[in-house]
């Protein structure tokens, strides 16, 4: 099978833009310049007036700021903030100056803007050119009230989906192209550059990858680390997780019921009350040494170094994790485990196998056929799991005080320092760009041999 | 004989099993739920400071809880209790819309941005969560909603916006609602709106429910986005920012009985959601008309 499937239209319609472009009448190619014109002209002219206003308020909006905007988005600003002594009112007077944030922001929301204006336009076209051939052949042509109705029926997807698309766009899509706009910026408090700032390509890049500075050394020392901590934290919980639901779901376990309470309660407290909690029980002076303690099996004034030794700091995040994340593979595994066909054991037990085979031969390999969607979404989970981290250790302890991350610190929670208490935006936006891209490549090769992806869904 | 001996003793081989099994089992479960009662215990604790030198309290009070609903000088418990709620609804009815919606719209009608918006949502997915957190704090800025009340607007529209991302739970139960009833209905001269409203809802009773606890919860239990947005706004903060404040340096020793009893006192209704949801979790996986 070819890498590249040949590109099937399941959508095919007449009423495209070049056939209006090559075919369309003297109305139709108005419209290319008059928005909606070709609508007016023929029986549309509520939904014509629409595509109208539309062009109308996008080029005002272009003549009053947006081409401004645009302009400004190569030098992102040049006018420093200064210092001026007034000598009337004896005080210092700040000038206004420019700030390449904002300059940023309105420049790639006008970009955006301008993209959904060419699909408005595409929109106008393909609908004047519908109107006009279904004119000419005589046809009924919609009026405004049945181009609502049909909102209901037959494009139902564009009143439900357009809500949606409008927040993902404005708050996720957007934000996510502004911070990898600043990975390619100055923007940071190294140098002072927080209120002006200017492309300078890939150096951040450069920057990041070059292990003899202390900034690079430690990027990978972290990358290191977070792909560690996600195949453990992965791992432990989804075996440990099976063998418990495993136990529970045994023949013989009595009050099943209990059990599982025992362990979903657990997940019931909000994760990041039961880590708070977690940490300061393991505090040098925490219940947990002070139990320790008071039954003897550790000297009076000793403590174990949960969150101060970078080896006893890691192993303790991610035998926490085991507590905060099995309660929730045990109520996803159970579910699958109930469904593993009972033949399978019974055939397996008169052949005489042993509990250790049945779990290796049987349960395993079809427990990861069924689940590894559900492993790949954890792993990725797992490697932007800013909570655990952030909540326990913070990211310590750190050992190297040049550098900026501790010794639990992973990508993402390095990234939330850099950007949050140091300022250093573009490394944060760098680091960002990074995760994304190696959960991308994990994320690609898994998916596409896996069986949800051969079935539907994505890619 | 020699077989009586025999299935004695495979009898004998599986108490011992079963005696260890559940022995493990027990350990296991005071494992995890050892903190839940230290945090209970601590929460009617007597003596204040936040590290005693003794295990379980010595005596015990209800002042705890008192002070977190009188003391509201520092730290107002009941004010953000009140905030996080407002938010908690208004994220909620937006956010259960989308999803709904947009699962829907995936799942049943066909239309050509169907795969690319599903490719998306799968790209956007591998993005950490609040690497954009910083822009959105711009954005939300920009349009000035990051000041007094509005930054409650700000909050919903956080907890909100993604919504649309999250379908994949929600696709996959309707994905289970046969679609001949789909059919019958549009025969029957319904439109698609209302096989929607008055079909496919109805019919996928848990999903829906699922879906608004989740989406009711999460303003509880987010406290990144609400502590970058609220920055120094102490009358705006949510309750899980003021839990987290209670444990800072300056405050840990005379509120830490208080951050236990906040903790108890938050835990109760989610836990109670959380256990009412877990039958439709598991409902929403397995389907909606059971053949």
């Amino acid at each position: 099978m070819g890498i590249r499937k040949k590109h099937v239209n399941n959508f095919p319609t007449p009423y495209t833009c070049t056939a209006a472009i090559r075919e369309g009448g003297m109305e139709t190619k108005l419209s290319m310049v008059l928005m909606g014109f070709g609508n007016i002209i023929h029986k549309q002219k509520i939904k014509g007036l629409l595509y109208l206003a539309i062009e109308v308020a996008y080029i005002v909006f272009m003549i009053v700021n947006g081409i401004q905007f645009l302009s400004m988005l190569g030098s992102l600003g040049t006018v420093e903030q200064k210092e001026i002594w007034d000598e009337a009112n004896q005080i210092y007077v700040y000038t206004k100056g420019d700030q390449s944030i904002l300059i940023l922001l309105y420049g790639v929301a006008t970009v955006l803007l301008t993209i959904l204006m060419i699909c408005a336009w595409r929109g106008a076209l393909k609908s004047a050119y519908k109107a006009e051939c279904l004119d000419k052949q005589g046809k009924h042509v919609n009026n405004f009230v049945e181009d609502l109705k049909s909102l209901l029926h037959e494009n139902l997807h564009r009143l439900l989906m357009t809500p949606p698309m409008i927040f993902i766009g404005a708050l996720t899509i957007l934000p996510l192209i502004f911070m990898i706009c600043m990975a390619f910026t100055n923007y940071s408090k190294i140098d002072n550059h927080l209120m002006l700032f200017d492309w300078v390509g890939l150096e951040n890049f450069k920057a990041l990858f070059d292990s003899s500075s202390i900034l690079g050394s430690t990027f990978w020392s972290v990358l290191g680390w977070t792909l560690v901590w996600a195949f453990f934290a992965t791992f432990s919980n989804y075996i440990f997780g099976m063998i418990l639901s495993i136990v529970i779901n045994r023949k013989d376990t009595k009050a099943k019921g209990f059990w599982r309470f025992c362990f979903v309660l657990s997940c019931a407290v909000p994760m990041f009350v039961s880590l708070l909690i977690m940490r300061t029980m393991l505090q040098p002076e925490g219940a947990v040494n002070v139990l320790l303690r008071n039954l003897g099996l550790i000297a009076p004034d000793a403590s174990l170094p949960f969150f101060t030794d970078p080896t006893w700091a890691r192993v303790t995040v991610i035998v926490i994790n085991i507590w905060v994340g099995v309660p929730y593979t045990l109520l996803q595994l159970t579910g699958v485990l109930q469904n593993i066909p009972g033949e399978l054991y019974e055939a397996a037990r008169v052949d005489g196998a042993n509990a250790v085979q049945i779990f290796f031969k049987i349960t395993l390999p079809y427990m990861l056929y069924v689940t590894t969607p559900y492993l790949i979404t954890t792993f990725t989970g797992n490697v932007n799991n800013f909570n655990v981290i952030y909540l326990l250790s913070g990211g310590d302890p750190v050992t190297n005080l040049e550098s900026t991350a501790g010794s639990t610190d992973l990508l993402v929670t390095w990234l939330y320092k850099l950007t949050v208490d140091k300022q250093y935006y573009n490394i944060g936006a760098v680091i960002g760009i990074l995760t994304f891209i190696i959960l991308a490549i994990a994320a690609l090769l898994t998916y596409r041999n896996s069986k949800s992806y051969k079935e539907e869904g994505g890619f | 004989m020699a077989a009586k001996t025999k299935v004695r003793s495979a009898k004998k081989r599986r108490f011992i099993n079963n005696t260890i099994v559940h022995v493990v089992l027990a350990i296991l479960a005071f494992i995890w739920v050892f903190p839940i009662i230290w945090v209970i215990l601590t929460s009617f604790r007597a003596e204040k400071g936040s590290y005693v030198s003794t295990f379980f309290p010595q005596s015990f009070t209800l002042d705890n809880y008192v002070k977190l609903f009188t003391d509201t000088s520092i730290l107002n418990f009941p004010q953000m209790f009140m905030n996080t709620l407002f938010i908690a609804v208004c994220a909620c009815i937006l956010s259960t819309f989308y999803v709904l919606a947009v699962s829907y719209c995936l799942s049943r009608l066909k239309f050509k941005l169907r795969k690319p918006y599903m490719n998306m949502a799968m790209i956007l997915g591998l993005f950490p969560g609040f690497m954009s957190m910083i822009a959105v704090y711009f954005i939300l800025k920009a349009i000035g909603l990051t000041e007094g009340n509005l930054i409650k607007v700000a909050l919903i529209l956080c907890y909100s916006g993604g919504a649309g991302l999250s379908f994949q739970i929600a696709k996959g139960f309707f994905d289970t609602v046969p679609i001949a009833v789909d059919e019958a209905a549009l025969l029957d001269g319904c439109t698609r709106w209302q096989i929607f409203t008055k079909i496919t809802l109805p019919l996928s009773k848990p999903i829906v429910i699922y879906t608004v606890l989740t989406s009711f919860m999460a303003p509880w239990l987010d406290f990144i986005f609400a502590k970058v947005i609220c920055r120094a706004n102490s009358d705006q903060y949510t309750v899980a920012i003021g839990l987290w404040n209670m444990l800072q340096k300056e405050y840990i020793d005379s509120w830490y009985t208080s951050f236990a009893a906040g903790a108890v006192l938050i835990s109760i209704p989610i836990a109670i959601l959380f256990l009412f949801m877990q039958r439709y979790y598991v409902d929403g996986m397995s389907g909606a008309v059971k053949g």
